[in-house]
């Protein structure tokens, strides 16, 4: 691609790459996610292609790895334009009865398609499905239309045309003025508003100035931001663009997650193309504008997605945390004015920009503004990411988009906010998602990591599952966190192994707050919220390990059995076979027993029973 | 001529230079703060949290660092409050599960009312204050020394465990060490600062072992003087 | 090695403040923080190798130990969490008779757990030599590790 020198060029370029592409020529977009490349859709990519050269299709019909679709339950995912069919749980070798029956014969293969499993309908085109019915994917659903690692695609659907207008006379602080009236909040946790982060690093004293992409998304059970890199790195460009065109910087760096091969891959791709565009490097536009990119991995680091400790992981040291009494604003990335937000937050900058603010205004709360993209995990129908609008319940998040609790069982708590937030219990399902609504309850926003739990979960084992998680990942450079979310965890841990004791629950509610008030960063502030809101919720599940020694989810180890009921054993020796102690017994066609005293609870033989006769108490 | 401010502590108002932090600015009006990992000599730190003092802006009441926070005009500070207290007992008890012998532990929590801690003890010496690290990297300036890990097995360790390479055997961290846990002795000649021995120079005048012969190596090598100028001790020079 | 790790510092213009990248670099290219390495980053950048040492003992991504020939990482995220990931846990290590985060010590097998590799919808996942095994299960497993050479009871029927 040649490089562009002026916005008229860079437009021009935009039409010309519109009008070249015909909207009736047959497209097959296939998801190339990293969730659906877990189910092998690269093989299936290659065999499309493959297909396509074969019947010497090649330039009539288009071939697309996109990026994440969302609806990765149902993965691999594949969409035929322009008649807009949805085809899920993909064969990796439909390829070829997919080009001959629908693409050549436009006939539609049943089979493939998503049955509603209320109405048993089966239906054609992708926003009739319930599970994106609800969603409101204004930033998640250009995954859709664009091969990641192809700048014409982004181009084609009007990308950077926010850069255009930008760059072609708006003020930076007429830029800040827009992003601060949308009332865009910061998409990562914190909540901030991006416009007033915007307007103090602009203000701040001293150059240069750095604005970061936190791309360091750790917390576990959540991969928005890793989608968006992966499958529209270009937006996220765009909008560090336009933000540091406003603040007034000419260097941004973008940390992303040493775990994220195919993030980093692409927005490599991503900058390398821009670059060779024009529209990062000098005098961009020929606005007089230099601005251009540095893309560090982390280094495997939960606490490095914290402002201060990822500014000291990319100045070459640990990822200590500092003291926020002086912001990053005013000094940062080597003592210089600094801004960092977001990697969603970054993505809704263009589509503020071009649709203006007003707009943005008209969705969501009052203080919570647009869409919010969640991962909707664990025991739910429809795994997958949803894109919200702020204001939707937590009902309907649950039930109408993500299909309600898988094998008929109970809904029981929804932990958002990963280990910085809460769970919250079917008493509050009708509550409106916004990021005060949340903190009212005990939870947070947090990234967006939204893990659903039904009745065999239990609440204290989370708990304990997020403070070892956050003992892991504790930088250890303060008391409060380093020792207090330890003992928290011995303390935890007794409980589960029916060692609790009476005054524990006293404690623990002490050690948080102390924990909260004390804490350097946020990681350990907070640290003790999955405790204290599971205790706040489910303070009978608690009582009932440490007066009982029960468990009543049946999850705990150490205070459930395993047993084998006699009415549905039929001797298959399954078991017993694979039982790695031999504590699982039985002579074929007689009823199996287990060993209590030999066995170590791996729940092999529970997963193992075709005939559901192994039994947890 | 340093800008003035005015605060005002427990009620008392205090006059401090812009630019000192609130732990200073305290302990020069004899207000007393506790703490264990800051040192006037080395870069506050915030790490041991038992300095911990409420403060009013405007309307918001929230706990800070008194060791980081700098002063400002009109700030209100509390260094008692129940919530402060809170913190400094959860502190002092959960530095007792690590160290429960030393007298400067065991003061603190006597004057916070802790008789003992109730977390389960396992000896460990070390507080990790940090001012040994902080010492050798910002006074000494030669870093033989620095944390491994990180969280819970986060120690005091020289590089891969064995003789650290950089050290110039001052013993400084021994000393500025508020638990004193790093053992040094010295016997025949050689000085031996935790399992590391460290062969001492003899004054060229008096015979007199005086200073370790790496450290006057090192000062040798900054101050780019050969190495016999230093070998006579202070006394004798 | 002094070539290999020169042509390394260059690659970032012995600038200090890309040494994560630098260590990430030699980690890669020695498969594991070699120590020899190590000093002779510390000679070129003038860097402490007390600083280095922190470092490499802080990220998780370092290992200053030879890693295994197989890595087998595990994902120990929320969603997979609730979907029985510690008893898949359980089941290697004493498969493979070492604790996460180890190597064993015929340096075959390197296991670690990893927070959330963002395929929940395929929870549990172990990732073998960078191929995602999705839906994992305690027999799924012991096929796995049988594949690989080691000595499980597998479930034949299923």
């Amino acid at each position: 691609m040649k490089k562009v020198k002026t916005a008229q060029e860079l437009k021009s370029l935009q039409e010309e790459i519109k009008n070249s592409r015909d909207p009736e020529k047959p497209c097959i977009t296939i998801c190339a996610g990293t969730g659906c490349l877990t189910y092998g859709s690269q093989k299936l990519v290659d065999n499309f292609r493959s297909e396509i050269e074969k019947q010497n299709l090649k330039g009539k019909v288009e071939v697309r790895a996109s990026g994440c679709h969302g609806f990765c339950e149902r993965g691999p995912l594949v969409v035929i334009n322009p008649q807009n069919i949805f085809y899920q749980r993909v064969g990796l070798d439909d390829a070829e009865e997919i080009i001959k029956e629908t693409v050549l014969n436009g006939q539609i293969i049943d089979r493939l398609l998503y049955v509603d499993p209320v109405t048993q309908e089966k239906i054609l085109h992708e926003d009739e499905i319930p599970f994106y019915k609800r969603q409101m994917r204004l930033v998640f659903g250009m995954n859709g239309n664009i091969d990641p690692n192809s700048l014409e695609d982004y181009l084609a659907i009007g990308g950077y045309s926010a850069l255009i207008k930008v760059l072609n006379g708006m003020e930076p602080e007429a830029i800040i003025e827009e992003i601060k009236t949308a009332g865009l909040r910061g998409r990562g946790g914190g909540g901030f508003s991006m416009g007033l982060k915007w307007e103090a690093t602009r203000k701040a004293p001293g150059l240069p100035k750095y604005i970061i992409c936190n791309a360091d998304e750790g917390d576990p059970g959540a991969y928005m931001d890793r989608s968006l890199l992966e499958g529209n790195p270009y937006s996220i460009l765009e909008g560090m663009l336009i933000g540091a065109y406003a603040i007034g910087s000419n260097t941004g760096y973008i940390y992303v997650r040493n775990e994220y091969p195919l993030a980093v891959k692409n927005i490599t791709i991503a900058v390398e193309k821009a670059r060779e565009l024009g529209i990062l490097g000098k005098d961009i536009l020929g606005s007089g504008f230099d601005f251009d990119v540095l893309i560090v991995r982390g280094g495997g680091a939960f606490v490095c997605g914290e402002e201060t400790a990822l500014i000291a992981s990319i100045e070459g040291r640990s990822g200590e945390p500092r003291a926020k009494y002086v912001f990053p604003s005013e000094r940062g990335l080597y003592n210089k004015p600094t801004n960092i937000n977001n990697v969603e937050t970054w993505a809704n900058v263009p589509l503020i920009i071009n649709k203006g603010a007003e707009w943005y205004r008209s969705i969501g709360t009052e203080n919570s503004k647009g869409t919010k993209i969640f991962a909707l995990v664990g025991k739910i129908n429809n795994t997958g990411l949803v894109e919200v609008p702020m204001g939707i319940t937590l009902r309907e998040i649950v039930y109408d988009i993500g299909g309600g609790i898988p094998k008929g069982r109970k809904f029981k708590a929804v932990q958002v906010g990963g280990p910085s937030g809460g769970c919250i219990p079917e008493s509050h399902l009708d509550l409106q998602v916004d990021f005060d609504a949340l903190s009212k309850v005990g939870s947070m926003m947090g990234s967006g990591g939204m893990i659903v739990m039904d009745d065999r979960t239990c609440m204290v084992d989370v708990a304990l599952y997020f403070l070892k998680f956050l003992e892991e990942e504790s930088c250890g450079k303060c008391t409060p966190c380093r020792e207090g979310v330890h003992q928290m965890r011995l303390i935890l841990e007794r409980i589960t192994e029916g060692n609790g004791k009476e005054e524990d629950l006293e404690t623990i509610e002490w050690m948080g707050k102390a924990i909260i008030d004390g804490s350097l960063c946020g990681l350990g502030g907070t640290a003790p919220n999955p405790v204290l809101s599971t205790l706040r919720y489910f303070r009978d599940e608690y009582e009932a390990h440490i007066k009982e020694k029960t468990c009543p989810a049946g999850v705990c180890k150490a205070l459930i059995t395993y047993t084998i009921d006699p009415e549905l054993c039929t001797g298959c020796m399954v078991c017993a076979k694979i039982c790695p102690v031999e504590a699982a017994t039985g002579e074929k066609k007689e009823v199996h027993t287990i060993d209590q005293y030999k066995c170590i609870k791996c729940g092999a033989c529970f997963e193992s029973c075709k005939f559901d006769a192994v039994k947890v108490s | 001529m340093a800008e003035m401010v005015t605060l005002i502590i427990n009620g008392l108002k205090i006059h401090a230079p812009a630019g000192t932090t609130l732990l200073e600015a305290a302990t020069d009006a004899n207000i007393y703060i506790p703490h264990l990992c800051s040192n006037e000599e080395l870069a506050p730190y915030g790490a041991c949290r038992l300095c911990m003092v409420e403060i009013t802006q405007g309307e918001r009441a929230r706990l800070v660092a008194s060791c980081i926070f700098e002063v400002t005009e009109g700030l209100e500070v509390k260094t008692n409050t129940e919530r402060v207290l809170n913190v400094r007992r959860l502190v002092i008890e959960l530095l007792l599960s690590r160290n429960n012998k030393h007298p400067a532990l065991l003061k603190i929590a006597d004057e916070l009312g802790v008789k003992e801690t109730r977390f389960p003890v396992e000896q460990r010496g070390c507080i990790l204050c940090g001012q040994c690290v902080r010492t050798c990297r910002e006074v000494v300036g030669v870093s033989a020394i620095g944390f491994s890990g990180r969280g819970i097995t986060r120690k005091i360790a020289t590089p891969f465990m064995e003789s650290p390479p950089d050290c110039i055997a001052c013993g400084s961290c021994v000393y500025v060490c508020p638990v004193q846990v790093i053992p040094m002795k010295e016997e025949n000649g050689v000085r031996t600062i935790m399992k590391y021995d460290y062969p001492m120079q003899k004054c060229r005048k008096c015979g007199q072992y005086f200073a370790p012969k790496k450290q006057l190596e090192y000062f040798s090598k900054i101050t780019n003087l050969p190495l016999e100028h230093f070998e006579t001790c202070v006394g004798c020079r | 090695m002094k070539t290999r790790v020169k042509k390394i510092i260059d690659k970032y213009h012995s600038d200090k403040g890309f040494l994560v990248p630098i260590l990430q670099d030699v980690q890669k290219e020695y498969n594991y923080l070699n120590r020899e390495a190590l000093n002779l980053v510390s000679a070129f950048l003038e860097v402490p190798i007390s600083q280095l040492y922190e470092l490499g003992t802080f990220y998780k991504a370092f290992s200053l130990k030879p890693r295994g020939r197989h890595e087998m990482k595990l994902c120990t995220g929320t969603a997979c969490h609730v979907r029985g990931v510690p008893l898949m846990k359980d089941n290697i290590e004493r498969i493979l008779q070492i604790q996460a985060g180890e190597t064993t010590p015929d340096l075959e097998f390197t296991f670690e757990t990893v927070n959330c590799l963002g395929a929940c919808a395929l929870g549990p996942i172990l990732v073998v030599d960078g191929e995602y095994h999705g839906n994992l299960s305690i027999s799924k497993t012991n096929r796995i590790l049988k594949k690989l050479g080691k000595k499980v009871k597998i479930d034949e029927e299923s």
